[in-house]
């Protein structure tokens, strides 16, 4: 439990008001099987241009922009062949450069077996207050920190070299879909030495401390594939995607292999919130999306996790559902997407929301191609089509 | 010796499909062009100094699957993106 006191909620008074919407032309950096590309709108979010590829080929992971300055992007890449790396640019995409020195593990003694990371997987820039200041999360699970903007990147020795790291998440290197994958990154915007990571398979943890030490944070989650009948395991679960409130830090959010949970840190459990959707669609999911003022308002894109888990829409019709009470309802948002017979899945990076007033939702598809609603998830369009599999998506207003 | 450079790689290297380089081993020779191509060796060769999965090289035809093996003059290493899916 963190020691840090709650702010107040956001527009819960005079004093404490929510913050104001953004406005003007959002860009989606889109995050691909063979490539990123741009997709820009225009200032009423109804036209949308996509980009020519960039890095066209490339496996990216993760596109990011570093809301703090508004020009530095960061791109987790790799190819079929070719190791992993990071590209960047410090100019909103004018100029692209690659990373002096990407993500890696130690090198291992003499006898000892070494790591090496197979994809850089999620990029998180760091507290506001840090300027340059990048996290990176890769496959096999480690921890990575840039001081620099993203062009040279060390280890956060603390978790990949902690004595329980192996237990925690694994010691085997594997890929997905079968392995483990550091894939969730946040830092508590009150605290810049107060981390949260998710990885798949391991679970949620906190480090209070820098990254220096860390602690399993998975009290009520469950996880069904670990056959302990009545005991409650410390880690070794799958939160597939954690998200923390920006406004109200202590209240997380995650979509589970074995459900959607909250967590207010003041109760220090997770709650199964998603036993309250439909049963005919399950609570099975990768995203989970926070609303960026109202901290009881989320999102996610249900999949089908029944008999051999095809992780494709339910029944064959895809659906965001939506609480905007913390997870008390859900109610199925449709309007405009395929009524029958759309058989993709949302990756865990590939749904987005911005900060317009009403919000922007934004995902992309295994079938390539990207869905945006102008109004919180009540009707939606196809922005884009034809394109490789969507494994990210991400808001960015550019300031070149 | 010469080093053959796939066009995986040839972003690095100005489009350029060989080069001559320096060095008395595999491990030297990398060195050298990753001095000239900065981040060129990372791509092919991980952190712990193995050859990445779906990369092999050859020298003199002969493939081999250490960075510990010696060069001459004359010598010509192909580095060959394997197969790796779609």
């Amino acid at each position: 439990m963190t020691s840090l006191s709650s702010p107040p909620r956001p527009g819960s008074s005079p004093l404490f008001p929510a913050p104001r919407p953004s406005e003007g032309p959002i860009t989606l950096l889109l995050g691909t099987r063979k490539g990123a590309f741009l997709l820009r709108s225009d200032a009423a979010r109804q036209s949308w241009e996509l980009s020519d590829p960039l890095y066209l080929g490339s496996i990216i992971d993760h596109f990011v922009l570093d809301p703090g300055d508004g020009r530095t992007l960061l791109m987790a890449a790799s190819t079929g062949h070719l190791g992993p790396t990071v590209f960047r640019s410090a100019d909103a995409g004018a100029t692209w450069k690659e990373a002096e020195r990407p993500p890696a593990f130690r090198k291992a003694a003499e006898g000892e077996k070494g790591r090496s990371v197979e994809r850089v997987f999620s990029l998180s820039p760091g507290h506001r207050a840090e300027e340059g200041v990048w996290y990176a999360g890769s496959t096999p699970p480690g921890l990575f920190r840039s001081e620099d903007g993203g062009n040279t990147w060390s280890e956060v020795s603390g978790f990949n070299d902690h004595p329980m790291r192996d237990a925690w998440v694994g010691a085997e290197q594997e890929a997905p879909p079968g392995g483990a994958t550091l894939h969730s990154i946040h830092v508590d915007p009150r605290d810049p030495a107060h981390l949260y990571i998710g990885v798949s398979c391991g679970g949620v943890f906190e480090s209070t401390d820098g990254g220096a030490s860390w602690q399993p944070l998975n009290a009520g989650s469950e996880a069904l594939f670990i056959p302990t009948p009545g005991v409650e395991p410390d880690y070794g679960h799958d939160p597939h995607c954690l998200a923390v409130h920006p406004l109200l830090p202590d209240r997380l959010y995650q979509q589970n292999h074995c459900g959607i949970y909250r967590m207010d840190r003041e109760e220090g459990r997770w709650t199964r919130i998603g036993e309250n959707m439909p049963a005919e669609v399950g609570d099975i999911g990768f995203p989970v999306v926070l609303h960026p003022r109202d901290p009881d308002t989320a999102w996610v894109f249900p999949m089908d996790g029944t008999d051999v888990w095809p992780r494709t829409s339910p029944g064959g019709r895809p659906a965001v559902y939506v609480t905007q009470n913390a997870g008390e309802t859900w109610r199925r948002q449709d309007a405009g997407l395929p009524e029958k017979n759309a058989w993709f899945t949302v990756y865990r990076q590939a749904m987005t929301a911005d900060a317009h007033h009403p919000v922007g939702l934004y995902f992309g598809t295994t079938g390539g191609e990207v869905w945006g609603s102008r109004d919180g998830g009540e009707s939606w369009e196809c922005l884009a089509g034809h394109l490789p599999q969507v494994y990210s998506v991400r808001t960015a207003q550019l300031r070149p | 010796m010469t080093i053959h450079i796939p066009t995986h790689l040839q972003a690095y290297t100005g489009r350029a499909g060989e080069f001559a380089a320096e060095g008395d081993t595999l491990a030297a020779a990398l060195a050298d062009l990753d001095r000239r191509f900065p981040g060129f060796r990372f791509r092919i060769i991980d952190e712990q100094d193995a050859i990445r999965r779906h990369i092999k090289l050859f020298v003199n035809c002969e493939q081999v699957r250490t960075l510990a093996v010696p060069l001459q003059a004359g010598d010509q290493v192909h580095i060959i993106a394997a197969l790796s899916g779609g």
